[in-house]
């Protein structure tokens, strides 16, 4: 194991923000390299302050380390000019700790958090000087392994990456790293790479796309199934049942440089069941697994003792749903260890949740930024997409947060929604008008901005047959909005650019064709996607064009019930039906509640993987399922398992 | 309270804001008594001295912490470098600490010059010698630099107090010459950095590596050290170095 450390160092004085190159983060980890050690390169393929916070990476990079049996480091997308200078220089890819060649790990493994990063993978593959296409790969290759959320359509990478680990991933990559050590421990000229594709295939949650072809017909893809006896028809994602066993990160790096969440994270919750047809995660992650609220405020302590950060976030997809959130919030706040000096944010507030009491409570120490997300700019357009916010639970928030002083407030919508009509566009002018007017009857400078993002239908969500809007029609609605906005004062829209909705749609449900495309926007120079000065949708034309595909085959075009997906042989659990009983229902404006609380819709996520919903209390939260504010507490049987073990009930299934 | 530290080694590529933050998280977990301004967002009241540039070494960079009225006594100043030390990233070493008097000076305002040790690339031997006298010699040197976003046109040479060549380490090595020079920069009213500098020896110089050694106060005609590494902390005030250390 060699350092490249003196030739990197040369480099630094002329690229900008040297420190993203240089390791030494608190907690950062100096593992020797051995025999008998897996060596894992974890990735996160855009920039060093982007990837740094990522909980999953840094999840994986502790339990690694903490085997015997592994050892890991990380490394990021350096940034243009730091590449101009690797490959004007000939030094390849290295990982920030010990700064090691990644072609000397065993592994490299991507975290995919989004779709615009895949060109940046092939170009991190290409510095590490490892074969791109994991046909040409060697006994002496390193392994290509990718997961995360972008890993529930594996097929536009599926020409790049040795195996996919779909799901949590505590257990799972264990179970890898026992595969690959006992491969690596075979002498070269005894072992080959299909060997162990096959032992992994054999892995709960592990996708060995090589092990799989796909067929089409009338140049749509007719079926992607296993080319092998003995390969699972389906694969199906990995669901850790208890967060209590995973305590981490317990060691949180803390970097030396700017980073965009530069706080602790604690992660109180997986899963979510709030039912926005929109949102994959929420779809991928079922059930619901909380962490116990005891463990929470341990980590928070410790963390914040181990880090120095000032600030924590609790991290889920939906924190003001966590049981007993507003006595852990007080909790942590009113320690007397912190000192009163320690802030807590909450990454998603819920509008009927949020009262002047959880507002004056957030602000004891620090006034963060203030963000709610309403999604839709009517009641009929949150009725499809299943975000129930009434109308007087936004005004009432808004008014809650004025009250307590904040002069600021952000409100979060998409445009491009199935059924979207012009009214529901300028909706959103309407709400933020009116949010406006609140403000200003606490105070006379308030600003209110409304983000809009181009929606992107994704896989495994209710909205994965549905064709996204156009380039242009986005930028139609966008002007129609501003249109709108112009003649308020005080109310600011921002938006996302259209183009790059347009690229993002075709990596999240391009087949295993769209690999080509990739290849030739990322041979076109097209990396970091993710950043608008960087990215141009017309590689992305000109790459369709070449390999005979077009944007409106593969996002714009509505499929019908019958046509086969990209990605029906991985499953994260959901039933076909369910999904497309749930589209159905969408267009026809009828809702579902939290399962949470109520019946169970037979999504497939808890009875199919033999798990339930783990809460800690059977009493939804203020505003009731969905803010629909029914009555929950009386009668009916919980289908949750409480933490803590109090009690358990059977699903009502 | 003023601190004096050291930035060797890999830390240099950190930047002065990413310095300020790694301290407040230190001084946090050090839970040492320091001061919060008022205001919606409070944060703890600390003053650092002149930017270091982003990958620059230093042997001498201060920092003043402004602490709770009740708490500035009770501490001992001799045994922060050994508590504050470990709670820092590798290559931050806390060399001397300090009681200073409310009515000190900012380091910004006070500190007139500082002493940097200089690698040179590109050229070295006598011919670096003969650029040396005639940087030395010039009644100006006007060099090209950015400045918030603009190009602007500087006369350097009124801020060179000292620059020489330090023979005793001239090494050629192969194909690429390495030169080390010491110099003595002024900060006011525009201040030098290491960079600039090297760009008046012309193109074929190449800045390798800089250290400063040295930040110097001037007052009623005497100079000294904001914090003197041999004054280690116990007195209440500040320790005047007599004369120049080197």
């Amino acid at each position: 194991m060699e350092t490249l450390w003196p030739q990197v160092e040369r480099l630094l004085l002329g690229v900008s923000k040297p420190a993203r190159y240089i390791g030494g983060e608190q907690g950062a980890q100096y593992p020797v390299h051995g025999p008998g050690k897996v060596a894992w390169l974890l990735l996160y393929p855009d920039t060093y302050e982007i990837g740094l916070p990522n909980q999953g990476l840094q999840i994986l990079y502790e339990i690694l380390n903490e085997r015997d049996d592994a050892v890991a480091e990380r490394a990021y997308a350096p940034w243009v000019d730091m590449e101009a200078a690797m490959r004007a220089a000939g030094v390849p890819l290295f990982s920030v700790e010990q700064h090691v060649a990644a072609r000397d790990f065993d592994v490299m493994a991507f975290n995919l958090s989004a779709e615009l990063v895949y060109t940046n993978v092939l170009n991190l593959l290409d510095l590490a000087d490892v074969p791109l296409h994991a046909a040409d790969r060697g006994t002496d290759d390193p392994w290509v392994i990718a997961g995360g959320h972008c890993a529930f359509n594996p097929e536009p990478l599926a020409d790049f990456v040795d195996v996919f680990a779909l799901g949590d991933g505590e257990e799972i990559v264990g179970e890898i790293n026992a595969a690959l050590r006992d491969w690596l421990a075979t002498p070269s000229p005894d072992r080959s790479r299909d060997d162990l594709r096959l032992t992994l295939a054999g892995i709960d949650g592990a996708y060995v796309p090589a092990l799989y072809t796909s067929t089409y017909e009338n140049g749509r893809l007719v079926a992607t199934a296993p080319n092998r006896p003995g390969v699972p028809a389906e694969v199906a994602k990995r669901t850790v049942n208890d967060l209590a066993d995973w305590p981490y990160p317990a060691r949180p790096l803390v970097p030396l440089t700017e980073v965009v969440h530069d706080r602790l994270n604690v992660e109180v919750f997986r899963g979510c069941t709030r039912g926005c047809r929109f949102c994959q995660a929420g779809m991928i992650t079922r059930p619901v697994r909380e962490r116990p609220a005891q463990q929470v405020k341990e980590m928070v302590s410790k963390g914040l003792a181990w880090s120095g950060h000032d600030e924590v976030t609790l991290t889920s997809l939906s924190t003001a749903d966590f049981s007993g959130i507003e006595d852990t919030v007080r909790d942590i706040i009113d320690d007397p260890v912190h000192q009163g000096r320690v802030s807590v944010s909450l990454p998603s507030l819920r509008v009927d949740a949020f009262t002047v009491g959880t507002a004056a409570q957030i602000q004891k120490v620090r006034r963060t930024g203030l963000t709610f997300a309403p999604e839709g700019g009517t009641w009929r357009m949150r009725q499809v997409i299943n975000k129930l916010i009434t109308e007087e639970d936004l005004y009432s928030a808004v008014d809650a947060a004025f009250s307590q002083g904040w002069r600021r407030v952000k409100l979060y919508f998409l445009i491009g929604l199935p059924t979207e009509r012009d009214e529901d566009v300028i909706g959103i002018a309407e709400l933020g008008k009116h949010c406006v007017e609140i403000g200003r009857r606490h105070s006379k400078s308030v600003t209110v901005v409304a983000s809009v993002g181009g929606f992107v239908p994704k896989p495994h969500t209710p909205f994965q047959w549905f064709g996204q809007d156009t380039v242009d029609e986005l930028q139609r609605k966008v002007n129609l909005l501003r249109e709108h906005a112009r003649s308020t004062r005080g109310l600011t829209i921002r938006w996302h650019e259209p183009a790059a909705s347009a690229a993002e749609g075709l990596a999240s449900r391009g087949d295993r064709r769209m690999g080509a495309v990739i290849e030739r926007v990322w041979r076109a120079g097209g990396t970091f996607q993710e950043w608008s000065e960087r990215f141009d949708l017309a590689l992305w034309e000109e790459a369709l064009a070449a390999e005979g595909l077009s944007l409106h085959e593969v996002a714009h075009r509505d499929r019908d019930g019958q046509e086969p997906l990209p990605w029906d042989h991985i499953s994260a659990g959901l039933h076909r039906d369910f999904l497309w009983t749930d589209w159905q229902d969408a267009l026809a404006e009828a809702v579902v509640e939290d399962c949470r609380w109520t019946p169970c819709y037979d999504c497939g996520a808890c009875t199919g993987l033999g798990l339930e919903h783990v809460v800690a209390s059977p009493i939804p939260p203020a505003g009731g399922s969905q803010g629909t504010g029914q009555d929950l507490s009386v009668g009916g049987r919980i289908p949750v398992r409480l933490v803590g073990g109090v009690r358990s009930v059977a699903g009502t299934g | 309270m003023r601190l004096r530290f050291s930035k060797m080694g890999k830390i240099r590529f950190t930047s002065h804001r990413d310095v300020a933050r790694m301290w407040e998280r230190a001084l946090r977990r050090s839970r040492l008594p320091v001061a919060l301004s008022q205001g919606f967002s409070p944060h703890p009241l600390l003053s650092f001295g002149l930017a270091l540039p982003t990958g620059c070494e230093s042997q001498g960079e201060y920092l003043d912490a402004r602490l709770e009225d009740s708490g500035a006594d009770e501490l001992s100043y001799s045994e922060l470098p050994a508590l504050l030390t470990p709670l820092l990233p590798d290559g931050v070493v806390v060399q001397a600490a300090g009681l200073i008097g409310m009515a000190e000076g900012s380091l910004q305002q006070e500190v007139a010059s500082c002493d940097w040790e200089l690698e040179v690339n590109g050229v070295g031997g006598q011919e670096l010698q003969e650029r040396v006298e005639r940087m030395l010699a010039a009644p100006s040197l006007t060099i090209h630099r950015e400045r918030k976003g603009r190009q602007t046109e500087d006369d350097i040479r009124p801020a060179i107090l000292t620059l020489t060549m330090t023979q005793e380490n001239d090494l050629e090595q192969g194909e690429h010459p390495i030169g080390r020079l010491r110099a003595e920069l002024a900060t006011h009213p525009r201040g030098v950095r290491p960079g600039d500098l090297i760009s008046a020896f012309g193109t074929d110089v190449v800045l390798a590596r800089a250290c400063r050694t040295h930040q110097w106060i001037e007052r009623d005609g005497a100079r000294f050290e904001p914090l003197s590494v041999s004054g280690l902390g116990t007195d209440p005030v500040v320790v005047h170095a007599a004369g120049r250390a080197s």
